[in-house]
């Protein structure tokens, strides 16, 4: 993994991922190590993001490196009609490795390919955000113990997130079970089934939560956009029908956990959040031991 | 003179070169246009609406004194995917093939996802071909895969 850069979740082997998820385990147990103090990270968010960008340059922090980077694009000379080539070229002489989020879908695959110091995708419009489907999976595992043979809940906006599409490519690696929650315009693109009926495991479509709430291991939560619908009355009717509730979480299993990539809007109501059950901010929280596995694998300083 | 050598001269013979046969009618300009043929310097003969017992209507392009490389011909698979290729040697016909959809196509196919960085900065534009008979493209960019309904000849 050293040098190599992450652009989409399958440019690491599930191996390669399973060692990220174990080296996350010690930076847990063990956050703040400096064996990054001679390293320079450059995040480069031309796009907003609060999670993302802050846990990566915790990470750093916390490992000793130093960030430099910009946290929107009207800062930095894009702004100037600089193309990202030229950006790109420029950073990567004064850094060691750049953090990278983009409104434009490939724009991180071709980072990778002008720079001289490996990219982190950090989200490349609708397409991937590899280092959230790391830190979903070091989440499951942390609290089922195991990724492998669970039944796994996507609910909500399944045809543009591009957090649940890279989650069900890299769970199809762990035969899971996939149930997916979601208004008949918002499903899970073909594309992304093909990945699952190539490993011959199962899916079932919903289109409202309780109807399988009671029997699964993951409910992963996203928020359903009013602008995806083509007829704002549809979306009138069918937005209450995503709402997580805690009155809803009663006769569920008892090792279920409820994952959300954040932010959230009204889709999980606030009564969730002191159930034992709700687990997003500690999902939150996982990203900087992830990425803290990540950033020392690519600098190759573990 | 028999018919089938009537229709064969619609379009002049040519000595030495290539025949690009079987090429659907509407596509014609499309292959020149691919093949740079418009910047070729020795003759170039074509027809187009031509009768074909197989597809109804075909087009031909003859090229004097050109033998392509399959890598230069295989990419106008894409608008004509039932293109026979035949070199002529001296008015004979020495080889015949049917054109192939390469494994990768770079450079001559527009990404049709419009948020994709390929159309918004200076870069060829790659494709992995993950279907040759529905013709399903794969940007090595945005992941986005373009079929045939959505494709745009650059």
């Amino acid at each position: 993994m050293k040098k190599r850069s992450l652009v989409s979740i399958n440019d690491f082997t599930k191996e390669e991922q399973l060692s990220i998820l174990e080296l996350a385990e010690s930076f847990e147990k063990n956050p703040t190590r400096k064996i990054l103090e001679n390293h320079v990270v450059a995040t480069l968010f031309f796009e907003p993001s609060t999670r993302t960008r802050l846990s990566f340059e915790s990470a750093v922090s916390r490992l000793g490196g130093k960030v430099i980077g910009f946290t929107d694009a009207s800062s930095s000379s894009v702004s100037k009609g600089e193309s990202l080539r030229d950006t790109i070229k420029t950073v990567c002489s004064y850094s060691d490795l750049i953090v990278m989020r983009h409104p434009r879908e490939g724009s991180a695959r071709f980072a990778s390919e002008v720079s001289s110091v490996p990219i982190i995708n950090a989200g490349d419009g609708a397409n991937q955000h590899p280092t959230q489907t790391l830190l979903d999976l070091y989440t499951i595992k942390q609290t089922q113990g195991k990724l492998d043979n669970l039944h796994i809940a996507f609910v909500g906006d399944l045809k543009y997130g591009r957090t649940v599409h890279s989650l069900v490519m890299a769970l199809c690696n762990f035969n899971c079970t996939f149930h997916l929650v979601s208004p008949l315009e918002l499903k899970l693109p073909s594309s992304v089934k093909i990945h699952i009926k190539e490993k011959n495991l199962v899916y079932h479509q919903y289109t409202s939560i309780e109807e399988i709430i009671g029997s699964v291991d993951i409910l992963y939560m996203t928020r359903i956009q009013k602008e995806r619908f083509s007829d704002p009355m549809e979306y009138e009717k069918i937005k209450n029908a995503y709402i997580l509730r805690n009155a809803m979480l009663e006769n569920t299993k008892e090792n279920l956990k409820i994952l959300h990539p954040l932010p959230r809007v009204n889709e999980i109501n606030e009564d969730v959040d002191d159930n034992h059950k709700a687990y997003y901010f500690e999902q939150a929280l996982n990203g900087v031991y992830v990425r803290q596995a990540l950033l020392a694998r690519i600098l190759g300083v573990v | 003179m028999s018919e089938s050598t009537m229709k064969e001269f619609k379009v002049s013979a040519i000595e030495n070169g290539t025949v690009i046969d079987h090429i659907p009618a509407k596509s014609v300009f499309q292959v020149i246009k691919m093949l740079n043929l418009e910047n070729f310097n020795d003759q170039v003969l074509f027809g187009t609406n031509l009768e074909s017992k197989k597809y109804g209507t075909k087009g031909i392009i003859k090229v004097s004194n050109k033998f392509f490389k399959s890598d230069e011909v295989n990419k106008i698979a894409l608008v004509a995917p039932s293109a026979t290729l035949i070199e002529i040697r001296n008015f004979a016909v020495a080889s015949k093939t049917v054109v192939q959809v390469p494994n990768e196509i770079v450079s001559i196919v527009k990404c049709f996802n419009p948020n994709c960085i390929t159309n918004h900065e200076n870069i060829v534009t790659q494709f992995n071909v993950i279907s040759k008979d529905e013709l399903k493209l794969q940007c090595l960019y945005c992941e986005k895969i373009t079929d045939k309904k959505t494709m745009v000849i650059k």
